[in-house]
């Protein structure tokens, strides 16, 4: 176990990087913490697509987030394999064809997540601001949104827990992240195979076990500042 | 761009092989709900058992599977377990189809400790008083779970446990890592032979789609009718 350890940790932590593209640990993070950031905005766009009172904008919307939330995360990624090049025109590499699938997917979960935020408010905060002249932009923009916004924030650090676990399936389009490169020792060592993927299995637990208590926290936090 | 067709992916093999891949899917998810929802529960009794060793090792189990990707507990399923048993039951295990046993596995010990977390909700939501009358009477902490608590969480839990049937049948598809030959497998095989990758994941989708609008529907229906807080309110 400790060779293992001696022989493969830069492998498992940057891949082949600086001698090749960065990959491992470092790449799943990366390519968590960038899906959830550009996810936030488009999520946002549709939870209050969502919520609002015009139907032409609010079905289709719900339809999308429907469509997606019903399709494994898997056939989304095959999707994105096959759309993006014919899009931009040249081959995509994987990173960029993982990250699109993973901001489509949890932009329509983070859209429930901003749909249940915006409805948990009372209903009279939006009468009480429009009857003052606001408009409903207005009213959503500085008063509702914020609010939700702020009780939103255990559920997205559970959602970034989510993508962590995600980005697992690089591997299936041979993104060399944690999982690929442990699959990649495994191939070359072969006669260790429990030991590999425990330690992979220990390090995805590491980071997701630490942000599900940072969330409790929040939670806890938020619980008392409210109630 | 060429002309879309699917005629090609409706008949003979092709046809065949995304059938034999949608029973599989299908299969797999029957199974695991099987196996899943006996070990929930009895999960989510460790995690409300008035022993604290016992609410321990609850708690460690539902933390320890869910931080963990059902990727890699398939990996390790499928590479790593049968390494550690006995040779004869390793020659067994391998001349089987261990692909779909050890996604059966991966997808239990997941499944399960999401729904144990759904179950105990749904025992929490039952009224304490409940259990504390139901020990005064004399019934025993299982037996007082058994007869009187449980059979009214269930159906509070209805709800929250089909939608974790919806995430289950979505994650059959990661199966595909461990080549199971599964549904998404069969789409990669009819893409590759065919080249028409637009047709064939358009159909796979939509039949994805298809039984997720299914149990949607379910869940929603067992909302409005077998859950009682309606009828409480």
């Amino acid at each position: 176990m400790s060779e293992l350890v001696d022989i493969y940790w830069l492998y498992f932590l940057v891949g082949q990087y600086p001698h090749g593209p960065l990959g491992g640990l470092t790449l799943t993070v990366l390519l968590a913490t960038l899906g959830l950031v550009l996810a936030l905005p488009l999520g946002v766009l549709l939870g209050l697509a969502r919520f609002s009172p015009r139907p032409w904008l609010r079905v289709p919307v719900t339809g999308w987030v429907w469509v997606v939330r019903g399709t494994p995360l898997l056939m989304v990624v095959f999707w994105a394999y096959f759309f993006l090049p014919t899009v931009t025109g040249h081959k995509t590499d994987q990173f960029s064809t993982m990250l699109a699938a993973l901001i489509v997917f949890d932009a329509a979960y983070l859209a429930e997540i901003v749909h249940a935020g915006l409805k948990a408010l009372p209903r009279g905060q939006l009468q009480a601001s429009m009857s003052l002249g606001l408009t409903r932009g207005q009213a959503l923009r500085s008063i509702l949104l914020p609010q939700a916004l702020r009780h939103m924030l255990p559920s997205l650090i559970n959602q970034f827990v989510a993508t962590i676990k995600e980005t697992s399936l690089g591997t299936i389009i041979g993104l060399s992240e944690l999982s690929y490169i442990a699959n990649q020792i495994n191939a070359q060592v072969l006669v260790k195979p429990v030991e590999i993927y425990l330690t992979l299995a220990g390090c995805y637990f590491l980071m997701c076990f630490g942000l599900t208590r940072i969330a409790a926290v929040a939670e806890r936090r938020l619980a008392r500042s409210v109630g | 761009m060429p002309v879309l067709s699917f005629a090609p992916l409706l008949h003979g093999d092709y046809l065949a092989w995304l059938l034999a891949g949608l029973r599989l899917s299908l299969l797999l998810t029957g199974l695991t709900l099987l196996t899943a929802l006996p070990l929930a529960i009895a999960i989510a009794l460790l995690r409300l058992s008035p022993w604290r060793p016992l609410r321990l090792l609850g708690e460690g189990y539902v933390e320890a599977v869910r931080c963990v990707p059902l990727l890699v507990h398939m990996l390790f399923w499928y590479f790593g377990v049968p390494e550690l048993l006995p040779a004869g039951l390793k020659e067994k295990v391998y001349a089987g189809d261990i692909e779909v046993v050890s996604a059966w596995a991966a997808l239990t010990l997941y499944t399960a400790a999401y729904m144990s977390e759904d179950i105990r909700s749904g025992v929490r939501a039952v009224p304490g008083a409940q259990l504390d009358a139901a020990l005064a009477l004399g019934f025993s902490f299982l037996a007082g779970m058994r007869l009187v608590i449980l059979p009214q969480a269930l159906r509070i839990t209805l709800p929250p446990l089909l939608s974790q049937t919806l995430n289950l049948w979505k994650n059959t598809s990661i199966a595909t890592v461990i080549g199971a030959a599964e549904l998404m497998t069969q789409a990669q095989r009819v893409e590759s032979a065919t080249f028409r990758g637009f047709e064939t994941f358009a159909l796979v989708t939509v039949a994805y789609l298809s039984v997720s609008l299914v149990l949607t529907g379910l869940a929603q229906w067992a909302q409005h009718h077998v859950s009682p807080q309606r009828a409480q309110r």
